[in-house]
């Protein structure tokens, strides 16, 4: 734990309000390559606020941004192009002959190989999430930039989802800024854990659990136990 | 608890046959007017000086297109009607884009049009008249700005409706501003452009119609106003039926388009 690995992704002092209300407020945050990285906070905190400006969809936000050139984005919707099959979704934006190629790969890693010719309208919610994710892939980025992924996905999906994203980190070694509400996905797939309260950080965690974690793991209860009560969320 | 389970045996095979009887059944009622229609003029309770029989219509339309004067009519108003429809509706694509995605194309170009959209076109004509003569350029004048309305709002709404969050999904792919516009902003309001084109195809023909009436020497709408003069309801007739079956014509060849191009909603419909 003693040396970090050289940072992917470095922002400080975002500042960002609608009107009058100020939503980011000094927030900085750091993710080192081949970090995973958790931001919880509560509804309206302002987490997606803050994804937005690191993947550049906020023109006027305040604060220095350092994000690598080749990121990808999942959102919380899938936010597949209609018109598009499958397999043209997972290439929109590739370049070259092997494009196609590329994306049907990809597609094969979410285990949607068989997929690639059918519209978007046509897969399940679980389904046309993982194609987000092979489309966030197949530019084979050094950095995800997730904004709760699998939070309209129903449990045992969401479960299913969120070992997929870790079998794919432990291949590609991608770093991860995962926004999320649920705070046992952060413990079982970040290494370290932020809170995002009154527009700035107020919490970070490092989660020295070993992988594959599992909820029963000694330590993981008190994890959870710190985090919700910081979240606002104490026990009973 | 299970005896209220019917089999679900009987139903399907019915639903093909039932949609090709659906379609020729359409064709009846058109069919039934026409027999009443022929019977009528030919027992003399419509006067024929009034309102020829069917085939009367039929026959001189076999007669005018025997001797060519038929086709000469109707290229030209096709091509009066192509090269006003070109016009206006090229004009009202980028200008509709343009006012769409750009804030000072918003500023610039929609007022004026929203501004002009409320004077009938067709009152225009004197003026028209005026500023370009009574030549072919009046009747392009006219269906340019008949087409141009219908197209320019479609459009300009269909580019308005996209939704937000694609165009910002499609962006973190690292699509430059021209490769959204086809990938994303193009195929996203086609729906409406179709809308638009089949509208403007509409207030254009009307256009032509008007404006063939205007000293013209040749185009349907010229063949209905010299008929008239010498009460040859037959040719008269004769000009709206085919009116009619270009609006048919048009409208079919749309449909065929959609189909090409909308495969998705297709897609989204059989789910
Ligand atoms: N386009 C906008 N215009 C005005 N206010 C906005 C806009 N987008 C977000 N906000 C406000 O900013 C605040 C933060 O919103 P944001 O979507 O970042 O929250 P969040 O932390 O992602 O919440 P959730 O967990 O519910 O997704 C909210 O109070 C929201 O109302
Ligand atoms: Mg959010």
């Amino acid at each position: 734990m003693a040396t970090r690995p050289a940072s992917d992704l470095t922002v400080s002092d975002l500042h960002k309000a609608f009107g009058d209300t100020v939503v980011l407020d000094g927030a900085s945050l750091t993710v080192g390559r081949g970090e995973v990285v958790a931001l919880l906070g509560g509804s309206g905190s302002g987490k997606s606020t803050l994804l937005r400006i690191l993947a550049g969809l906020d023109a006027d936000a305040g604060g220095t941004v350092d994000v690598p050139p080749d990121f990808g984005v999942v959102f919380q919707e899938h936010r597949l192009l209609p018109w598009k099959r499958v397999a043209d979704n997972v290439a929109l934006g590739l370049h070259g002959a092997d494009a196609r190629t590329r994306a049907l790969a990809a597609l094969t890693e979410v285990g949607l190989g068989d997929r690639g010719d059918a519209w978007p309208a046509e897969l399940s919610g679980g389904q046309a999430q993982r194609v987000a994710v092979a489309r966030a892939l197949v530019r084979e980025p050094s950095l995800l930039l997730l904004d709760e992924p699998f939070g309209a996905l129903d449990a045992l999906t969401r479960l299913r989802m969120q070992q997929l994203l870790e079998r794919l980190r432990a291949r590609h070694g991608f770093a991860a800024l995962l926004v999320t509400h649920d705070v046992d996905e952060a413990l079982l797939l970040a290494d370290r854990a932020l809170v995002l309260e009154s527009g700035r950080i107020a919490e970070e965690i490092t989660v020295p659990l070993p992988r594959p974690r599992h909820q029963d793991d000694p330590g993981f209860s008190g994890l959870r136990r710190h985090l919700l009560d910081r979240l606002g969320v104490p026990a009973v | 608890m299970t005896t209220t389970v019917t089999p679900a045996v009987l139903k399907p095979p019915t639903v093909p046959r039932r949609r090709t009887r659906k379609r020729w059944t359409r064709l009846v009622s058109p069919l039934v007017l026409l027999v009443v229609w022929e019977a009528a003029a030919r027992t003399g309770v419509l006067p024929p000086e009034k309102v020829p029989a069917p085939s009367l219509v039929a026959e001189t339309g076999w007669r005018l297109a025997a001797d060519g004067q038929l086709t000469t009519h109707l290229l030209d108003s096709l091509t009066r009607a192509l090269i006003g429809l070109g016009i206006g509706g090229s004009l009202a694509v980028v200008l509709a884009a343009a006012a769409a995605l750009l804030r000072i194309g918003d500023d610039t170009i929609d007022p004026p049009v929203q501004m002009a959209r409320m004077l009938p076109h067709l009152g225009l004509v004197p003026l028209l008249i005026i500023w370009v003569g009574i030549g072919e350029e009046l009747k392009i004048s006219l269906v340019a700005l008949g087409s141009f309305f219908p197209l320019y709002f479609n459009t300009y709404a269909g580019i308005r409706d996209i939704d937000q969050r694609l165009v910002e999904a499609a962006r973190t792919c690292g699509l430059n501003q021209w490769q959204l516009l086809r990938h994303v902003v193009l195929p996203g309001a086609l729906p409406s452009l179709f809308l638009g084109l089949r509208l403007a195809i509409g207030a254009g023909w009307l256009s032509l119609v008007v404006g063939e009436q205007v000293n013209a020497q040749t185009g349907i709408g010229f063949l209905m106003m010299e008929a008239r003069e010498f009460a040859q309801t037959d040719v008269v007739v004769l000009g709206l039926v085919i009116y009619a079956l270009l609006g048919l014509i048009s409208d079919v060849l749309i449909r065929f388009l959609e189909k090409r191009t909308l495969t998705w909603r297709r897609g989204l419909q059989a789910t």
